[in-house]
């Protein structure tokens, strides 16, 4: 018996040696290759441009394919793309796109005008199921063109006038227009190498697999091991190769964010995606910490069902707002790192400042409260808050009923769905109170404040009203001038406000943990990365000792 | 034995035509579909995306459809990855998830089986209780607990070991088949006590005692033949069991394996591969309940007389 037990110990043993033998760390490696190790949240769903949508799959197409412009990641002003320059016509409505005269993809083939007027009918095509075709609808007929109301291609407006020039004509001047040829939605495929695989339009099709993907960013993919990794290198036919300093990148599909911490601290990882909350007090008091955070385009917030009693009262719907204490929430919950919220709109928006119209106030909401009939939470009839499974989202959700239980003496319960449910609870209204959070797609108000309008497909609380589907589809549009636009949604936010058919808590904050060999990758108001620009210093490796 | 073998083959096909219906009208009631998602979807293009997937058809057709395509062998296309098929996307995972599974029996085995036979060879002593209440302890352990204490432990305190990856580091298989392994060592450490302390109380053990053999000798040559039946009739279920029931020990670790698909389909509604691997699984659990009675009927003459082979 004991020379099993002793053989077995010794082959664990050797194993545990073994096993501590250990080399490198991937970060010590790639600061030496220029290899960047990122931590990027799940697996993509796949590679297509026009198939996918999501935030993982967004940072490596990014790293694949180039838009007409690329942002720059401090200012998020658009800079040359695919297209060289532009210029627009005197009323705005006609963009011509001069395509970059080195332009190649990564089979060398040059990158034509051609090939965006393909690809954004195919973006645009019913056939195709591209969730997000709706971000070309700026442009003019794609709306019409996407829903199978008129079905030839030629009357989209956009048009090669010849291989090198691009002739885009939209609806109405559309300020943030340019933003939106950056997102991978208005990007360009490789027409020969999709046709090669398929149809077109065929969502199913093979062609973005290692081998077969030509693409036309900085990076061109290498390897793609499903749930484990995905290595882009360096596409030597990039027009500004001598701008890229990586010679590659590294996707991890880290799903969890605690074990992606616990990479990140054995230098794993340069990049974490996310960073757990509970982590967030420790990182933030390292001398030189890698916790990066910083304001993030996006508001959670509460939609209230207007069309269900209590919350048909605009009162009520203000004494819930006005009872929580936002600041609370953000210190004590979120460890300082997000900005209460007063609206839709996250501050700073391109410069716009949302209205504040209320702050917490306590006795204000209990006035209100009686006002509509609940003295003190007499007669209150209750009132069900739903949330999606997430720890963050539960400690708010008890913090506010917590809140409204001490300011108003009202009963709230909560009730935890898992995702799909909520998103069919929210999508049929099926709900009084629930929670949301809406990212914007690109930098200007309208992202959010189109949310509200009677008909839109996002508004989801059944909040009405014609003065403001007016100011914002009709008047905001036709603004002569920015200031006179951002006082049209400034007056339309108001009124949405005056209104509360959402609660609005906080805004959104991205959270990263970023080696400190990482260089050129700035944190901005989009979390936008634009991988020309980093690159890896040879710093010595730090050791992460928290607590 | 043949008789046997294919009794049961033909005993399974009803049972996996059950689990196929089930879920296959389950997964259709539970609310939410797969191409929700947080921002609306505009009419046509969910339409478009229906017509592809065939979830225009009625249900009972689809229904069909997806028996025959079964019959085929063919899983269908996923919803959450388009361009790959539920084929492509259980071949991906199952080798990595296979091979975890191995290496938590083998420690299951291992770890437990010594500790059982230990336990049982001095009963109710401290030989005894020590181990078993580690086993208990292990039981009651989740994995999701187990896996942050030995991650923190090894991995970060110790820096013995890499805390998460599957093949990309030496040595990084350690600690997930530990993890793993562990809750079934602990079964496994009390049922090969109950089944050694069953067989050393035999005519046959006090025979070999008799003959003057050392106990080593009457533990390893006699006994545990014996002994292990329990354990070799639960190997096989168990197997099943860690290669469904992996995906906290995949999550954990980032293990590029079937478990993760598997949980990841059923938070996404994506209706083939839930249905694609729950299938397969379903199907490798009967096969392996099939072959671990197979292996007990091997090791225990009784049963190999009752199965009309003696």
């Amino acid at each position: 018996m004991q020379n099993y037990a002793r053989v077995v110990t010794c082959c664990l043993l050797s194993a545990l040696l073994l096993a501590c033998s250990a080399g490198e760390s991937n970060v010590a490696q790639g600061n030496r290759d220029g290899i960047l190790h990122f931590g990027n949240g799940s697996e993509p769903q796949g590679l297509d441009p026009h198939v996918v949508t999501g935030v993982p799959e967004s940072k490596i197409i990014d790293a694949l394919f180039e838009g007409l412009t690329r942002k720059n990641p401090w200012t998020l002003e658009p800079e040359p793309g695919a297209a060289a320059s532009w210029e627009f016509s005197e009323d705005r409505r006609v963009i011509t796109f001069h395509m970059q005269p080195e332009g190649r993809w990564s089979n060398g083939d040059p990158v034509t005008a051609h090939d965006f007027v393909w690809s954004w009918r195919r973006a645009l095509d019913p056939a195709m199921g591209n969730l997000y075709a709706y971000m070309l609808y700026p442009v003019k007929n794609a709306e019409a063109y996407a829903t199978g109301k008129i079905d030839d291609p030629e009357l989209l407006g956009v048009r090669a006038l010849d291989d090198m020039t691009l002739e885009v004509t939209l609806n109405a001047p559309t300020p943030y227009f340019l933003q939106l040829m950056d997102h991978y939605s208005s990007f360009a495929v490789h027409r020969e190498t999709v046709e090669r695989f398929g149809k077109a339009t065929d969502r199913f099709t093979r062609w973005t697999r290692v081998g077969n993907i030509v693409s036309n960013g900085p990076f061109q993919l290498k390897d793609w091991e499903l749930n484990r990794r995905i290595v882009v290198e360096r596409n030597p036919h990039y027009w500004d190769n001598d701008t890229v300093r990586l010679n590659g990148i590294v996707f991890y599909p880290t799903e969890n964010a605690v074990s992606e911490e616990r990479m990140f601290r054995v230098n794993q990882l340069h990049y974490t995606g996310d960073v757990p909350l509970n982590k967030i007090p420790a990182y933030r008091s390292l001398p030189n910490t890698p916790f990066v955070e910083a304001p993030y385009l996006g508001t959670y917030f509460y939609l209230l069902n207007t069309e269900r009693p209590p919350l048909d009262d605009v009162r009520v719907r203000k004494a819930l707002s006005l009872a929580v204490d936002r600041e609370a929430i953000t210190r004590n919950v979120l460890y300082g790192s997000n900005n209460p919220a007063y609206a839709i709109t996250p501050p700073g928006t391109l410069g716009y400042q949302p209205p504040q119209l209320f702050s917490y106030d306590p006795a204000e909401a209990r006035r209100l409260l009686a006002e509509a009939g609940y003295p003190d939470g007499d007669g209150w009839p209750g009132l069900e808050l739903i949330y999606n499974t997430s720890e963050s989202h539960r400690k708010i959700a008890v913090a506010l009923q917590q809140m409204w239980k001490d300011v108003l003496n009202i009963k709230v319960t909560l009730s935890n769905q898992e995702w799909k449910v909520y998103l069919d609870s929210v999508s049929e209204m099926n709900f009084q109170v629930a929670r949301r959070g809406w990212i914007g797609d690109y930098v200007d108000p309208n992202n959010f404040l189109d949310l509200y309008i009677t008909e839109g497909g996002n508004n989801n609380t059944g909040i009405a009203d014609p003065v403001y589907d007016d100011l914002i589809l009709q008047r905001a549009p036709r603004a002569a001038t920015q200031e006179e636009r951002f006082a049209l949604f400034h007056e339309a936010e108001t009124r949405l406000m005056e209104q509360m058919p959402i609660i609005p808590i906080y805004t959104y904050a991205s959270k990263h943990l970023v080696h400190p060999s990482v260089k050129g990758l700035p944190a901005n108001l989009m979390d936008f990365i634009n991988v020309k620009y980093i690159y890896l210093e040879d710093v010595p490796l730090t050791e992460f000792e928290l607590e | 034995m043949w008789r046997f073998v294919v009794g049961r083959l033909l005993q399974a096909i009803p049972v996996i035509l059950a689990v196929i219906t089930v879920t296959f009208f389950l997964v259709r009631i539970a609310p939410g579909g797969p191409f929700d998602s947080e921002k609306a979807v505009i009419p046509e293009v969910k339409a478009a995306l229906e017509a592809q997937y065939r979830l225009d058809l009625p249900l009972g057709q689809q229904y069909l459809a997806y028996l025959g395509d079964l019959a085929q062998g063919e899983l269908g296309p996923s919803f959450k990855y388009p361009g790959r098929s539920v084929n492509e996307l259980i071949a991906a995972g199952l080798p990595a998830t296979a091979e975890l599974g191995a290496y938590a029996l083998l420690v299951a085995v291992v770890l437990g089986g010594l500790a059982g036979v230990v336990a049982s060879l001095k009963p109710n002593s401290a030989q005894d209780y020590i181990p078993m209440s580690v086993a208990m302890i292990g039981i009651c352990m989740p994995t999701f607990l187990l896996g942050p204490l030995l991650v923190l432990l090894f991995g970060i305190h110790l820096e013995w070991l890499p805390v998460a990856g599957w093949g990309d580091i030496p040595g990084d298989k350690i600690l997930p088949s530990l993890t793993l392994g562990a809750a079934y060592a602990a079964y496994i450490a009390r049922l090969s006590r109950a089944g050694m302390l069953e067989v050393m109380s035999q005519d046959y053990i006090r025979t070999a005692r008799a003959k003057g053999l050392p106990e080593w000798q009457v533990v390893t040559r006699h006994a545990l033949r014996g002994g292990l039946i329990p354990v070799v009739a639960f190997l096989g279920p168990a197997f099943a069991g860690l290669l469904a029931g992996s995906f906290v020990v995949e999550t954990i670790f980032q293990i590029p394996g079937l478990g993760r698909f598997y949980v990841q389909a059923a938070f996404n509604r994506d209706y083939t591969m839930i249905l694609g691997t729950t299938v397969f699984l379903s199907t490798l659990i009967v096969l392996f309940n099939l072959l671990s009675d197979i292996l007990a009927a091997w090791l225990n003459p009784r049963l190999r007389a009752q199965y009309g082979e003696a």
